[in-house]
């Protein structure tokens, strides 16, 4: 296995994630990570739309997992804030969300992520967080 | 201008029993089983029960992050419905969460939310996430919502 399939695998093996359904996706070190649609991720039934609290969460899953591949660490980053930005309302499909690493620092990392559903310049939200790298967090 | 039908899980007489409904109605929160404890408008309280399908770290048995976005996304909400005076859907503008310190494993979630301005258009709302007392957060959001979702969002 390749140091970013072994860190797809550990996300594959947290229980949130499995919760969720998300899967991942590599093409190299890029990372897509997949979120089907079930009825129990809705938020309101009446548009119906996504809950803006999952879609920023699979935002966040793929900033940590892109993080940690880009890192070149199996271990997942900690988040210190995130901030989430609803473009349109999340429509009952499959979603998707690619992250990318703006820095890494020592200690801390800048990172952008962005949710799709039908057309992947028509972004559906973003994010952007800062995360402790997984190294640095030795306490 | 009075509200679609459509709002129909954000009915009901008090601002209590309205956001009440609003929660029990919404399908991700009953997946997470978020339950609403308290309603004094503007504010909100709900919490979160620690599950071990929820951990987002198996290592440690800490509960995901995405579970306290959600469970935040979710009361913020809630406060800003139970300012008004008359229901109207809401859907988030954005949201920015800190973290603080990890949720203690095993521990259920408290979120706290105020909805601090309410404007025509916008809700302005913070809220904090804890075990025992707001004084040691786990996590501070603040956000702001669109009033009147549904029908900005029909195109």
């Amino acid at each position: 296995m390749s140091p970013q399939e072994r860190v797809a695998a550990a996300l594959a093996r947290v229980p949130y994630a499995q919760f969720l359904g998300v899967r991942a996706e590599l093409k190299g070190d890029e990372l897509t990570l997949a979120l089907p649609f079930k009825q129990d991720l809705i938020g309101n039934p009446i548009l119906p739309a996504l809950h803006g609290g999952v879609i920023g969460a699979l935002m966040e899953l793929t900033a940590l997992t892109q993080l940690a591949i880009a890192s070149k660490s199996e271990k997942f980053p900690k988040t210190i804030d995130i901030n989430v930005e609803y473009l349109r309302s999340g429509r009952a499909l499959d979603t998707y969300a690619r992250a990318r690493v703006v820095k890494i620092g020592k200690r801390i990392a800048n990172v952008q992520a962005e949710a799709w559903q039908g057309q992947r310049d028509s972004a559906i939200a973003a994010m952007h967080g800062h995360f402790m790298l997984a190294e640095a967090d030795g306490d | 201008m009075a509200d679609p039908p459509s709002s129909r899980y954000e009915t009901g007489a008090t601002p209590t029993e309205r956001v009440a409904t609003m929660t029990q109605f919404t399908p991700q929160a009953r997946a997470l089983g978020i339950a609403l404890t308290r309603v004094e408008p503007p504010r909100a309280w709900g919490r979160v029960g620690y599950r071990p399908d929820l951990v987002g770290d198996p290592d440690s048995g800490v509960i995901a992050g995405g579970v306290i976005t959600t469970l935040l996304d979710q009361i913020c909400g809630v406060a800003a419905v139970s300012a008004m005076n008359s229901a109207s859907p809401v859907a988030t503008i954005d949201i920015r969460i800190d973290y603080m310190r990890p949720a203690q494993p095993g521990r259920d979630i408290i979120a706290e939310a105020e909805c601090y301005k309410l404007g025509k258009s916008v809700a302005f709302v913070r809220a904090t996430a804890y075990e025992d007392s707001s004084d040691n957060p786990i996590a501070h959001a603040a956000a702001a919502f669109m009033i009147n979702a549904a029908r900005a969002n029909r195109t």
